[in-house]
């Protein structure tokens, strides 16, 4: 059998229902087994394009996603989503092809060092050495993606490794000595945390988005609910636990609501879970949280003490560990009404510093109100991906999130360009649901092809430009902090997006009208195939509350 | 009213931070790795982009032909080497990490020193290496090339009382280092 047929029947054991990629002369065996392999290929339009689209298949869905590319820009052109996909602990593997042996380290046509490219930027890497190691290589690449803190693994295959004979025998075992994750959490640690929850006064849930790697967000749920924890997400927890919910706070960090923040500032015990203490929610690290204990609870032991010391480690699987913590919690008996004092603060953060805006009172479209609106027009139940920039902060604070998977970003790295493919690759995940992507007019370009393959392969996402014709966030820093020297952040008034939809075959629509944006939002939901709405709002609003890049909780501004 | 109905008071304030810890000393990793390629600039990668610095650095072979040994060092009061070791394990090819204590670990390392030696500072030369147990490997009318071993801070006392002869070159290996005992590394 050939190598690339045993490729193929690795993907089928794995799992794989589809993958996301573009051929090239590399990966020209592997595309000719996928003529006949029986598995979904999406043909995307850039590599990029294509990564990003196996993020947003992997986050919505929870299993691997697959992207391929071929050699030199191929590979170089995934660099972004393999990054991307590191810094947000997204389980992909990544195929990419590779010039012939022979050619290696010659320069030759479209050669890449693509495993020195992304050693920095991957969980792991290899680079197929012999035609037999495929078999156990793929299974490996999956495993390691998948278990553990999850992240991009590359496979790297030499043209001539791909298309040579082999004798194909599936893998059963797979035998890593130095891949051994922690997943069940050391006992007396776990006591012990319950033992300074049951004894804490302000106490704050901080959970990020490792609740939703680890499928733990009904576990989660059932510890708040042993008391009154009050709870915070991260941009990536998200969805972790029901913004709906009376213990919730809002999302932290830097344009997370001031409840949130000041609740971490006044907070005596920090319980942190699949989170990793970014800058965005720190802020400045010598003045966050000061008067706070952290126990912290992950499953990647080099995230604990990194950036804040934690007083209780644990380190495993939240999904194993949060359900003992709660019966830990719960056999201590405490009395919730310890408790009265720090809601009765919380409540009063909440009644003085709701999140809020000026609304306009005419038909202008508010950027908050565009996404209120969306929130109405899916009735909240819509998956929802996002580019990054104002339109993602005011995603995050507006749209009510309620259960894991739900809303789909690029946090850790911010990429521009991930909120269109993502809805690509979550669509073809969750058929069954409403996918609609929140762009930004700047962002919304950076991947805008991928509009062709949602054509062609009749993906029926639905995007909202947030259209205010700037890149918004960087104009909104240079308002503020370079004294309103807007340097190379207005965007005119193109492309004519109805235009570029209507080019791709998709449907293209314009909205400018508050007052009928709700009714007219549900009917571009409810249009067959692929849509892009150019929604029109205020051009320069800000997103606020905000702690400006450096500082502390106690310094939010707006 | 009254105090809080919880079974084990624990005050919060007991509660002491664990990791990221400086030792200020320095340390010396003893890691094994698979015999892949690669490997090693996967770590020294890793202490690049993680701003590590590493004092010395050995690679060789050990007793089974899929493993290699690392042997480095690095100095505890810049880096919490808790923070170093646990960014190691995170790479696949890592097998097994150990942070020698200095009382259970005998290190050597092996120094070609050339130095200056014509006339009277030969003999002078000649001994300071048999103070050392340090061997001539090579020899001209004006120089000598000696050969060192032991620990690095019995290479460096080394270094330091023959350059006032004139030290032409140098060259060390950086330590490795075992465990003492029955006991593997």
């Amino acid at each position: 059998m050939r190598a690339v047929d045993a490729l193929m029947e690795c993907l089928k054991a794995e799992g794989v229902d589809v993958v996301f990629g573009l051929p090239g002369g590399a990966n020209l065996p592997t595309y000719d087994a996928f003529y006949d392999a029986g598995i979904r290929h999406i043909l995307v339009r850039h590599e990029a394009g294509g990564g990003h689209a196996a993020e947003g298949y992997a986050k919505a869905t929870g299993k691997v996603g697959v992207a391929l590319g071929t050699s030199g820009p191929g590979a170089t052109n995934l660099v972004t989503p393999i990054c991307d996909a590191m810094m947000d602990s997204v389980p992909v593997v990544f195929l990419t092809g590779q010039v012939r042996t022979d050619l290696l380290g010659t320069d030759g046509f479209q050669e890449a060092d693509t495993i020195g490219i992304t050693m920095p930027i991957v969980k792991h890497s290899v680079m197929i050495q012999h035609p037999r190691e495929i078999p156990r290589s793929i299974h490996e690449a999956f495993h390691i993606a998948r278990t553990g803190r999850p992240g991009p693994v590359v496979v790297d295959i030499p043209q001539d490794r791909s298309r040579a004979d082999i004798t194909y025998e599936p893998v059963t075992d797979i035998r890593l000595p130095g891949y051994n994750p922690t997943t069940d959490g050391n006992q007396k640690q776990i006591r012990l945390a319950a033992k300074a929850l049951a004894n804490s006064r302000r106490p704050v849930i901080y959970a990020g988005g490792g609740v939703i790697s680890a499928n733990a967000a009904a576990e989660l749920a059932e510890l708040v609910s042993s008391d009154r924890f009050p709870v915070t997400c991260t941009v990536m927890g998200l969805g972790g636990f029901p913004a709906t919910n009376q213990q919730w706070l809002g999302m932290l960090g830097m344009h997370g609501t001031r409840t949130a923040n000041y609740a971490m500032d006044e907070a005596d015990l920090i319980i942190a879970i699949g989170a990793r203490f970014d800058d965005r929610i720190t802020g400045k690290l010598s003045e966050f949280a000061p008067r706070a204990k952290f126990i912290h609870i992950d499953i990647d032991p080099a995230e604990i003490s990194k950036n804040v010391p934690a007083h209780i480690p644990i380190v495993g699987d939240a999904r194993n560990i949060l359900p003992r913590l709660t019966v830990e919690y719960r056999a201590l008996a405490a009395d919730p009404a310890r408790l009265d004092e720090w809601w009765s603060r919380i409540h009063t953060w909440q009644q003085r510093h709701p999140l809020g805006y000026e609304d306009s009172t005419d038909s202008e479209i508010k950027p908050q109100y565009m996404i209120q609106a969306l929130y109405e027009a899916t009735g909240g139940e819509a998956i929802i991906t996002s580019d990054v920039g104002q339109h993602q902060m005011w995603t995050a604070q507006y749209f009510h999130f309620t259960r894991p998977r739900q809303w789909i970003n690029s946090g850790g790295l911010g990429t521009m360009g991930f909120g269109l493919p993502a809805a690509m690759g979550a669509k073809i995940g969750c058929p069954d649901q409403t996918v609609v992507c929140v762009a930004g007019d700047g962002s919304i370009q950076m991947n805008m092809q991928e509009l062709a393959t949602c054509a062609q392969e009749r993906i029926p996402i639905k995007v909202f430009i947030m259209n205010n014709g700037y890149l918004g966030m960087v104009r909104q820093w240079q308002e503020l902090f370079w004294d309103k020297r807007y340097s190379q952040v207005d965007m005119g008034q193109w492309p004519d997006f109805v235009k570029v939809a209507e080019a791709y075959g998709a449907t293209g629509l314009r909205l400018q009208d508050k007052r009928t944006l709700v009714k007219d939002m549900q009917e571009a939901i409810a249009t067959d195939g692929p849509v892009m709405v150019d929604v029109r709002v205020t051009r320069e609003e800000n997103t606020y509350p905000m702690i400006p890049a450096g500082q502390a909780a106690r310094d939010m501004v707006g | 009213m009254g105090e809080p109905a919880t079974k084990e008071l624990l005050s919060l304030d007991q509660l002491e931070a664990a990791g990221g810890l400086r030792s200020g000393r320095k340390h010396t990793l003893s890691i094994l790795v698979e015999n892949k390629p690669g490997v090693l600039t996967r770590i020294t990668g890793l202490f690049a982009r993680r701003g590590f610095n590493i004092d010395t650095l050995a690679v060789g072979p050990t007793d089974d032909d899929s493993i290699s040994r690392i042997t480095l060092t690095l100095d505890g009061a810049v880096h919490p080497i808790d923070q170093v070791t646990k960014q190691l394990h995170k790479l696949i090819n890592v097998i097994k990490i150990r942070d020698l204590e200095p009382d259970d670990t005998l290190s050597r390392e092996l120094a070609l020193f050339k130095v200056n030696a014509d006339g009277t500072a030969r003999a002078e030369v000649m001994q300071i290496c048999e103070i050392f147990r340090a061997k001539v490997v090579d020899v001209t009318k004006r120089s000598v090339v000696v050969e060192v071993t032991g620990t690095w801070d019995k290479v460096d006392a080394f270094e330091r009382l023959v350059r006032p002869f004139g030290l032409i070159e140098m060259a060390r290996t950086g330590e490795i280092a075992i465990a003492r005992g029955r006991g593997e590394t």
